[in-house]
């Protein structure tokens, strides 16, 4: 059954049906990334505007990957170069942006709330790169894969979320879809990073700071990335972290045998995740890499032609034989 | 001479509560009686509206001097006539800030000039409301302050405040704190809850008030000076006042429309929910209406705060704190207090009359009450009139609120200074 | 507007003959059906290969494999996509270099679909030849493209639709053709 979609801004809001289909509209895209010739020409002749005002090298690639493959041309703009350093509002630069007519706007910005902002202020669909510490659709969409993928289902799965809670898009995302299919969410990292109102995200969300108890039972193990400034704020040493929350094998072999480890990127080896970990069998890490190009395909693709504006009478519309 | 006719005149300080018509002459009350004819006067038709002394906002901002680009003292004080102000006290937080006598007075010259209503400076407690050096205190109230404070920011130190409160007791002057623990709230664009952490915006804890109003207060007691507490928004904060009040302390305090009507769970990523203190949990909000009930809280006063509109509209963490509130007051209060059976309306009108007298130390001065012989200064306002509030017809060069286009019931309906009709619908 | 039905074209039973002859006109005309596959156009040319397949695997015990190609993504016309897009996997499990593919559909018509399964089967690969195989041709050709094999061709205007229903997908089995009626 499908469904419409003007902009992907967050997952809260959408449905378990919603989400299925996301995922499900992922793996042509999945097919694809096999294809000795990966270039499409669906999206030809259409602009995908990459709005990135926060620095993020792996979530631009990627996101500019899926629309060269798509077939569409790009509009660029970096944080450094951008006229917002010059005192630029963003309401003024995305309406610059509109006025080259793109057909899609992806933004990833540093303050939560960005993506809705520019979603209101222009009239071309939009996708949330990442808002502040607020929302990052695709992450969560392309973790869900991921597990899906690995696991067979979402529904009903154990997964334990490490690291900085407070400060992470990713964490509320992926708990936000996970919940939605009875996921039985721990979250587990330094009790400043885990305050209590996260209880109030979900229901039956566990708040555990020994990662040991947090891993027991676990079937998906995710570990966040760890923001080397926020170490210091207030004082937590690498080595504190290290010794508390790392993801060794020893701890790893707490979960259940066959869990799945994974890690939004880009991961600091020694720090979050001892290179072993990272390099196992158990570790998706690449997988996530390749799901995130599927996702990010099959989300311009849906916002981009569903925008599209229908002919009358199409010799070849989908009631209509060809 | 002026004759308002046929309305519900309610005075807390008299107790009065009958309808009487109103005679004035020359700036000054000089009738109060049933049924009075006069010839020459012009007639107000106050049928179905409440006659009330002229209400007071003790905390406002009119950007003059320096951002004159969000408001000026004139429209400003248009807007303050519009929501049945007859006397407003904006803060000194302006450009330069107001902390000696010459920015007092020219604060007070333009008033006199432009403002269709009274306004009574607030001057800084320190040099640049930096929290080093005393203001000129004394010569700012010579100018015609009637209050201290380095509102937009708490006083920065207990030591600072100390001095502060100490200076004013012999000058008869209240001091007015924004209470707000720096290192705690640093940083914070809305109330640290469950709904901040849902939209991943970084919270300042209702405890970075409350334990600044308790620093005061106890510097209160230890001077013996007059505090008075800024747009209070918490329940721990109320408790500390409540404290002092049953200690005999001269501490006061006052609460916001959008503070007894909002709360966190209302924030979107709109930047017309942003102010500080933010909006507060629903168990504060609780508190603040038992304390508008029980009189711990002492005045309504708006915080009034423009930003002109391109300001405003920035992503949610780097929009301005503040939000219009001189036209919607009464109506909130109605709404929020009175239909819902709160507080009676002789409470509310003392909110915005009595209350804000007593905290300036008016309240021996009879000229504020609604008697023979005291300054004509009246508000009038219906409990029941539908009306739809609408920023874009506010004389304020402001759009900053999250009311607009509120359907409301009861609203000011005219404005009286000295006598004269400052503003009517 | 609604849409109602003009005339049936072909019965449950005349389908089954005319697929039987077609299959039996792809093995004579396919050198023995070397490298010979067969690829479904999403829908209804799915079950149609699917039979073929089976057909020639009963009257010549040759195994021809069957793949599928989703076209959604090769459209021209994204406006012919919206409103709702959904496009669907492709699975073609065999490789495409140097086969002799045959592609199947229930109607041709303006050659634009094939045209844009053409360019799907491209992207995998460097095909020896393709050749089409409709159920139905209906004339209007908007490209040049023709049908080596072909069930029945019919004359159409354009505001007549052609219906094929089938078992495997609508629960019955047979053509119809279509009017739009206001």
């Amino acid at each position: 059954m499908p469904h419409r979609f003007r902009h992907l801004l967050a997952i809260e809001p959408l449905t378990r049906e919603q989400i299925t289909f996301l995922l499900d509209q992922a793996k042509p895209f999945q097919e694809f990334q096999r294809y000795p010739l990966k270039k499409l020409a669906t999206l030809r002749g259409k602009t995908v505007a990459l709005a990135f005002f926060e620095n993020s090298t792996r979530t631009r690639i990627s996101f500019s990957t899926a629309a060269s493959r798509l077939g569409a041309d790009q509009m660029n703009l970096q944080a450094e170069s951008s006229s917002l350093k010059k005192g630029e509002s963003l309401s003024d630069t995305v309406r610059t942006l509109e006025a080259m007519k793109p057909d899609a706007i992806v933004i990833r910005h540093s303050s939560s709330g960005a993506a809705e902002f520019v979603s209101t202020r222009v009239d071309v669909p939009v996708v949330n790169a990442g808002d502040g510490t607020h929302e990052h659709p695709t992450q969560a969409l392309l973790d869900a894969l991921t597990i899906r993928d690995r696991a067979g289902a979402l529904d009903n799965c154990n997964i334990t979320i490490i690291g900085d809670i407070l400060h992470s898009r990713v964490a509320r995302s992926n708990i936000h879809l996970l919940s939605k299919f009875g996921a039985r969410i721990t979250l587990c990292g330094p009790a400043m990073w885990l305050p209590r109102e996260l209880d109030s995200l979900a229901p039956g969300i566990r708040r555990l700071p020994r990662l040991e108890e947090a891993l027991e039972g676990a079937d998906v193990i995710m570990a966040l990335r760890i923001q080397q400034e926020r170490l210091h704020e207030p004082s937590l040493s690498a080595d504190e972290y290290i010794l508390r929350y790392q993801l060794t094998p020893a701890r790893v072999r707490l979960a259940n045998p066959s869990a799945i480890v994974l890690h939004p990127g880009p991961m600091i080896r020694g720090l979050e995740i001892d290179p072993a970990v990272a390099d196992s069998l158990q570790s998706c890490i690449l997988e996530q890499v390749t799901n995130g190009l599927a996702i990010r395909m099959a989300i311009l693709f849906e916002l981009i032609a569903g925008s599209a504006e229908p002919q009358e009478q199409s010799k070849e519309s989908p009631h209509a034989a060809h | 001479m002026l004759l308002i006719k046929n309305g519900r005149v309610l005075d807390p300080a008299s107790k009065t509560d009958a309808r009487l018509d109103v005679l004035i002459d020359k700036g000054r009350v000089t009738k109060l009686a049933a049924g009075i004819s006069a010839a020459d006067a012009i007639v107000l038709d106050a049928a179905n509206c409440i006659v009330a002394p002229g209400f007071i906002d003790l905390h406002c901002h009119l950007r003059e001097p320096g951002g004159e680009i969000s408001e000026t003292i004139e429209s400003g004080a248009q807007s303050a006539a519009r929501g049945g102000f007859t006397a407003i006290c904006p803060m000194p937080n302006t450009q330069p800030v107001n902390d000696n006598a010459s920015v007092t007075r020219s604060i007070m010259e333009r008033a006199a000039a432009v403002s269709p209503v009274r306004v009574w400076p607030i001057g800084a407690a320190s040099k640049e409301s930096k929290g080093e050096q005393l203001a000129d205190i004394a010569a700012m109230q010579q100018a015609g302050a009637v209050a201290i404070s380095d509102d937009g920011k708490p006083v920065a130190t207990a030591r600072l405040l100390r001095q502060v409160m100490d200076y004013c007791g012999p000058l008869g002057l209240p001091v007015i704190d924004h209470c707000e623990d720096s290192s705690l709230a640093a940083g914070g664009v809305m109330r640290e809850g469950p709904r901040s952490i849902r939209l991943g915006l970084k919270g300042m804890p209702a405890a970075a008030e409350s334990i600044c109003a308790g620093r005061d207060i106890e510097i209160a007691a230890l001077t013996g000076g007059r505090l008075h507490i800024a747009h209070l928004s918490t329940r721990g904060s109320l408790e500390h006042v409540r404290a002092a009040k049953r200690r005999s302390l001269a501490v006061t305090c006052e609460v916001t429309p959008h503070h007894f009507t909002l709360i966190d769970e209302d924030v979107q990523y709109d930047s017309r929910f942003k102010m500080n203190p933010p909006l507060a949990s629903r168990d504060d909000r609780d508190a603040l209406l038992e304390g508008l009930s029980d009189g711990t809280v002492d005045a309504i006063a708006t915080d009034h705060a423009p930003h002109h509109p391109a300001s405003k509209d920035v992503e949610f963490d780097r929009a301005p704190f503040g939000i219009t509130g001189f036209e919607t007051a009464i109506a909130l209060a109605l709404g929020e207090l009175v239909h819902t059976n709160r507080i009676s309306l002789m409470r509310m009108v003392e909110l915005f009359t009595a209350g804000p007298a007593r905290v300036l130390g008016l309240q021996g001065k009879t000229e504020r009450n609604l008697a023979e012989g005291s300054a004509a200064d009246i508000t009038i306002f219906s409990i029941d009139r539908a009306w739809t509030y609408r920023a874009v017809e506010s004389p304020s060069r402001s759009r900053n609120t999250p009311f607009d286009g509120r359907d409301f019931r009861g609203g000011p309906v005219a404005t009286i200074v000295a006598g004269k009709i400052a503003w009517r619908s | 507007m609604r849409i109602i039905e003009k005339r049936q074209l072909m019965s449950a039973d005349e389908i089954r003959r005319t697929l039987e002859r077609l299959a039996h006109e792809i093995v004579e005309k396919s050198g023995g059906a070397k490298d010979l596959a067969l690829i479904g156009v999403r829908r209804r040319g799915i079950p149609l290969a699917e039979r073929l397949a089976k057909s020639i695997r009963t009257s010549s015990k040759a195994e021809i494999p069957v793949g599928t190609l989703d076209i959604t993504l090769y459209r021209d016309d994204l406006s012919t996509v919206a409103p709702q897009p959904v496009v669907q996997s492709s699975e073609i499990s065999f490789p495409v270099d140097d086969r002799d593919l045959l592609l199947v559909d229930d109607v041709l018509y303006t050659g634009r679909t094939v045209r844009a399964a053409m360019n799907g089967l491209f992207d995998l690969g460097r095909p020896r030849r393709i050749r089409l195989c409709v159920l139905i041709d209906r004339g209007h050709r908007e490209l040049p493209v023709e049908a080596s094999f072909i069930g029945r061709a019919v004359e159409t205007t354009d505001a007549e639709i052609i219906e094929v229903r089938l078992n495997e997908i609508d629960h019955e089995e047979r053509v119809m053709v279509m009017d739009r009626v206001d």
